[in-house]
């Protein structure tokens, strides 16, 4: 029997020391969660860094690995989010192999989700896509009549709406 | 010498000094060479024990630290010495004990590429730490041990590891040693409940007609044993205590129910089966007490009292949870109570003291918890037990009787068996003028038995009881009850005789063979002013009881062995049937 998992949103902030990001991996892994994306960067001074984890797993299991990341020394915060309560982009490159005959059709499509073309060639067109990550899926979907060498997506990264904290 | 002349491994064992360490214990090598040149240069106050094997320095702080609540070093080399000591991090780690442990490591220039000696002990230690550094500069050495002392002691307690490449101790440390902490995200909470809340565990209390408070680890390292009596007596309810909790309520007390959990006594099992509340101080309801998690107090408010939120619904889902210091919260809690209305309930719990007493056989041979009740008596329950893992611990913790948190040391969480003699060392460092006897089994004794050298060296008093079945008891009682009596890999033939192996230390051995010695043999041993291993020999088939089997309900405790079948001896093949029967679950 297979059960659909949620996939949830967390965001973390967390002091920029040495070991912080496997001390996090190791709470997910170690009960058995497959972190789907993970973004790290900068926060808003250099001493504290970001952290946007999209992962798959059951609540309860979840709710361990929240209260265990808490727990971990350079942790500020660790809060999950609902898709609701936040503002959530993603941006992707996928690199096409079209021919001249085809380009025209790709680029209507790349129009409709609002991608640009980033780098043109005689047999490719890499496209650039932000946006949430189902818009993302959609066009890589419709791209796929095509021949797509190759795909990178950022993961997800969010924020909070309005007065709410990520 | 001047602070500014120092260099990071004196800065070290500088910092150590300054934040209160009182004893290292270790073992050096190549790595830590610069450790220990500072430790034969600047060391002023600090005990340094040369132990005989890196597992032992690490059950040797932890020992000690359960003793006296403060935290030992640890001074190990790189690689095979600090591999040496990640099974005595890890038992620190799961029974929340403060460690500073300290590792050498290869220089910064040599690091990741697998040079002599070199191990990764930051990366390979972190899940059984509370946190950890690799440090970089010889600059942070006095805040490292700062925040290291800090992090280890405050919350929940834990070990901290910190890696020094042997080029950091080398290099000059000029910042002082009065450097500040930078722990931006490090904010462990005594109080993080709302009056609501308190309201909320009075309201349940002073309703409850059928309440039991289970006391852990945590009532004890936070001292709440007078508030947790006041509580216990003024609202007139029992308690029972985990196996690292013991103490924390007098075993003498007649609301006491000593033990709960897979070896605990039938009439806690059976108050926590019939109880209308279950509140836990301390205690983090662990998968060895709870019988089957979502059966545990089913129909009773459960409310958990823990300082680490992680541990709320983690097996048990509590109908209040309440984070905070046990005494703190005990002390906010217990001006909101009034005597409950419990004498029926404590009537009936003392019934089923006096009709499911903890009981041990005497006759056919020598029994460990003969023994084991002998010593507790003989030392009127005032001695310091450590004891080591498996047939013989849980005896121990159902027979020596303790009145005193602080005093009965062993490994829960991690279950590490070759603990209980390097933590009775620990224990008697941290104690020197009071009675501490280890309670081994010959199973876990031989694992770290090197540190009989540590014992003797220092001429410590300790008392080192070898309850001697010439099995791993444990796993064999397992084998016995659940797999037929296929006994697979737990016969120790070949066992050393330990009284000869005591003399070759130095140490006064004595055998115990029959019952009829054990006072004037525990007497010589008692009164004996150095370290004594009694080797003593018990029957080799003898089984801990009462038990929950392992996947059962606490309904389903099992009081004792079937009767013996003719030509059979006690425990063999019937045995599987005792494990499938519900004793306790039939009311009667």
């Amino acid at each position: 029997m297979t059960t659909t998992l949620a996939t949830h949103n967390l965001s973390i902030f967390v002091a920029n020391r040495p070991g912080a990001l496997v001390r996090i991996a190791q709470a997910f892994s170690r009960r058995g969660f497959n972190i789907e994306s993970l973004v790290v960067s900068p926060g808003t001074t250099e001493d504290f860094s970001r952290m946007t984890i999209t992962a798959k797993g059951d609540r309860a299991g979840l709710e361990q690995i929240i209260m265990q990341c808490s727990k971990l020394v350079d942790i500020m915060a660790c809060r999950e989010h609902s898709d609701e309560e936040v503002v959530a982009r993603e941006l992707a490159l996928v690199k096409v192999a079209v021919n001249s005959e085809q380009r025209g059709n790709v680029l209507q499509i790349a129009d409709h989700f609002r991608a640009k073309t980033v780098d043109l060639t005689e047999t490719s067109m890499v496209l650039e896509a932000t946006g949430g990550s189902q818009k993302i899926d959609a066009m890589v979907e419709l791209l796929r009549k095509f021949k797509i060498v190759e795909l990178v997506r950022t993961g997800k990264v969010i924020m909070a709406r309005g007065e709410g904290e990520t | 010498m001047s602070e500014h002349q120092m260099n990071g491994a004196e800065a070290l064992i500088l910092s150590l000094e300054k934040i209160g360490i009182d004893v290292a214990f270790g073992i050096p090598g190549g790595a830590a060479i610069p450790l220990y040149d500072a430790l034969y240069k600047v060391r002023k106050k600090m005990k340094f024990v040369l132990v005989r094997h890196e597992q032992g320095a690490a059950h040797m702080a932890d020992g000690y630290a359960r003793a006296t609540g403060k935290p030992a070093a640890v001074l190990v080399t790189s690689g095979p010495g600090a591999g040496n000591t990640v099974t005595g991090i890890m038992t620190a780690y799961m029974d929340s004990v403060p460690m500073i442990v300290i590792t050498g490591q290869s220089v910064r220039s040599m690091l990741g590429k697998d040079g002599f000696q070199e191990a990764d002990i930051f990366n390979l230690t972190m899940p059984i730490v509370k946190h950890s550094y690799l440090v970089k500069d010889a600059n942070d050495i006095p805040r490292v041990l700062r925040e290291a002392y800090h992090i280890a002691t405050t919350g929940r307690p834990g070990p901290v590891l910190i890696d020094v490449p042997k080029d950091v101790g080398m290099e000059p440390c000029i910042t002082g040693l009065d450097a500040e902490m930078n722990l931006p995200g490090y904010h462990p909470q005594s109080k993080g409940y709302t009056p609501e809340t308190l309201h909320q565990i009075a309201t349940a209390l002073v309703a409850s007609r059928r309440p039991v408070i289970v006391a852990g680890h945590g009532a004890v390292i936070s001292r709440a044993e007078e508030e947790l009596l006041t509580l216990a007596e003024t609202m007139q309810i029992p308690v029972t205590s985990t196996l690292l909790g013991k103490g924390v309520f007098p075993d003498s007390h007649p609301l006491s129910l000593e033990g709960l959990g897979m070896h605990g006594t039938a009439y806690a099992n059976r108050a926590l089966v019939e109880c209308d509340l279950m509140m836990s101080v301390g205690a983090r309801l662990d998968d060895r007490i709870l019988g089957v998690p979502s059966m545990f107090c089913r129909n009773a408010v459960k409310i958990h009292i823990d300082i680490d939120p992680a541990e709320f619904g983690k097996l048990v889902k509590p109908e209040i949870r309440c984070q905070g210091d046990a005494k703190t919260v005990l002390q906010d809690l217990l001006p909101l109570l009034q005597k409950g209305d419990t004498e029926d309930w404590c009537k009936t719990v003392a019934g089923y003291k006096k009709k499911w007493p903890l009981s041990f056989a005497k006759k056919g041979g020598l029994h460990s918890p003969q023994v084991i009740d002998a010593l507790s008596k003989l030392t009127e329950g005032q001695a310091i037990i450590a004891t080591d893992v498996g047939q013989h611990q849980m005896w121990a913790w159902q027979f020596y009787k303790c009145d005193k948190p602080w005093q009965f040391i062993s490994s829960g969480g991690a279950g590490t068996m070759g603990f209980g003699l390097p933590a009775a060392i620990g224990a008697q460092f941290g104690r020197p003028d009071e009675a501490v006897v280890a309670i081994v089994g010959d199973g876990g004794f031989q694992m770290t038995m090197s540190e009989l050298a540590t014992a003797a060296i220092h001429k410590l008093p300790i008392k080192i009881f070898l309850m001697n079945n010439h099995y791993l008891g444990m796993v064999r009682q397992w084998q016995d009850m659940f797999y037929d009596e296929r006994y697979s890999g737990v016969d120790l033939e070949g066992n050393p005789d330990f009284v000869q192996l005591a003399k070759a230390f130095g140490i006064l051995g004595l055998n115990l063979k029959r019952a009829a010695d054990i006072p004037k043999v525990l007497k010589r041993a008692m009164e004996h002013s150095g370290p004594v291993l009694v080797n003593v020999e018990v029957v080799k088939h003898e089984e801990v009881y009462p038990m929950v089997p392992p996947g059962k309900p606490l309904e389903d405790t099992v009081l004792g062995h079937p009767k013996k079948k003719k030509g059979r001896p006690a425990g063999r093949r019937s045995a599987k049937s005792a494990a499938s029967t519900g004793e306790l679950g039939d009311k009667t």
